[in-house]
């Protein structure tokens, strides 16, 4: 418990952030189960990964008031997210998203204004990923593509292109969710082609 | 110790927001800061003087709800009480809703690169 007379509540865990910070930005990793989402947000993020729900009711509706709440049709998808402040304005979320059905129903809601996705691919479950790839380009988001390995046979580029149906600029890259190098590439990558694609937008899914 | 937002029920969560519905609180963005602007008083809800104690420094929505365990829509209507009283300030994306502006991108690179 925090002590009424501390100055600040013990949050060790979760640093406060400066004073000035005053625009907090969203990237968000999307994948199937145990592909390493919470690995690569824990890897580059300046806090632990805190995990936090959302509530939404069976027909898949975010829920609009507590009303909603009461109902026992209401369900809660979990998230986690780390940190990372990148200047003393700029604060980037890193969320981990599972990329099952029912959470794209609350993906407006979440992620709307989001900068762009990276969809974590293990290449022995390609197919895992069909499903996130679709809604995010129905959405519009754009997104990179990152192999994680774990040891299966190995894959072509083309191959793995190939099973995804990626467009030739969607950027596809290696990676290794427990290396905060490689997790730091690979949100550098998703930035990179967000700048390419804002100078051609005609390339914007 | 357990989160205590895990196990509430849903009568729990319609008595901390009074029944009231989110109207306004879509303003709350999951990256929204949140900053106190005053102290708590004695005789308010629990969650509002943990929000209040919270946001000292700026504190983002998504971070509010983990800390209290419970659902960002919740923690949404609990922001809007304060908010609507004056006792918090919202420092919402700037880039919401529309590409950023290629400025926020290059602070983005620029920072990422510096980790
Ligand atoms: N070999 C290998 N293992 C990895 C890699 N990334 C993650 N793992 C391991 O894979 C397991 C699952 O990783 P998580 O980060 O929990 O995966 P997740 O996507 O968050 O899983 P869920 O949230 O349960 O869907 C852990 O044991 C990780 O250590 C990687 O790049 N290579
Ligand atoms: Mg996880």
């Amino acid at each position: 418990m925090a002590s009424e007379i501390s100055e600040r509540p013990a949050r060790s865990e979760r640093p406060a952030l400066a004073g000035t910070a005053d625009n907090g930005l969203k990237i968000v990793v999307v994948g199937g189960f145990g592909v390493g989402k919470t690995t690569m947000v824990r890897s580059v993020s300046e806090i632990r990964p805190l995990n936090t729900e959302e509530t939404m009711t069976k027909a898949g509706e975010a829920v609009d008031d507590l009303d909603g709440v009461r109902t026992k049709t209401a369900t809660t998808v979990a998230f986690d997210f780390g940190r990372i402040t990148l200047d003393a304005h700029n604060v980037l979320y890193l969320f981990g998203a599972p990329g099952q059905e029912r959470f794209w129903f609350l993906w407006d809601r979440l992620f709307a204004g989001t900068l762009g996705a990276v969809v974590l691919v293990d290449t022995r479950r390609l197919a895992d990923s069909w499903y996130a790839i679709d809604r995010l380009e129905h959405h519009g988001t754009p997104f990179v593509v990152a192999c994680n390995d774990f040891g299966g046979p190995p894959h072509t580029e083309a191959q793995v292109r190939e099973a995804l149906d990626l467009p030739p600029e969607v950027p596809l890259i290696r990676c290794d969710a427990r290396s905060r190098a490689s997790s730091k590439t690979v949100l550098i990558t998703l930035v990179e082609h967000l700048a390419r694609l804002q100078k051609a937008p005609e390339l914007t899914p | 110790m357990s989160r205590p937002g895990r196990d509430d029920s849903p009568d729990r969560l319609y008595t901390l927001t009074g029944g009231r519905s989110r109207s306004g609180s879509d303003a709350f963005d999951l990256v929204t800061l949140v900053v106190t602007e005053s102290d708590p008083v004695p005789g308010m809800q629990s969650e509002h003087v943990a929000i209040l104690r919270m946001c000292r420094f700026p504190t983002a929505v998504v971070e509010i709800a983990a800390e209290l365990g419970l659902p960002v829509t919740v923690v949404r209507i609990l922001l809007t009480d304060l908010h609507d009283t004056g006792r918090v300030s919202a420092r919402h994306p700037r880039s919401a809703h529309r590409l950023p502006d290629p400025d926020i991108l290059e602070q983005v690179l620029v920072g990422l690169r510096n980790l």
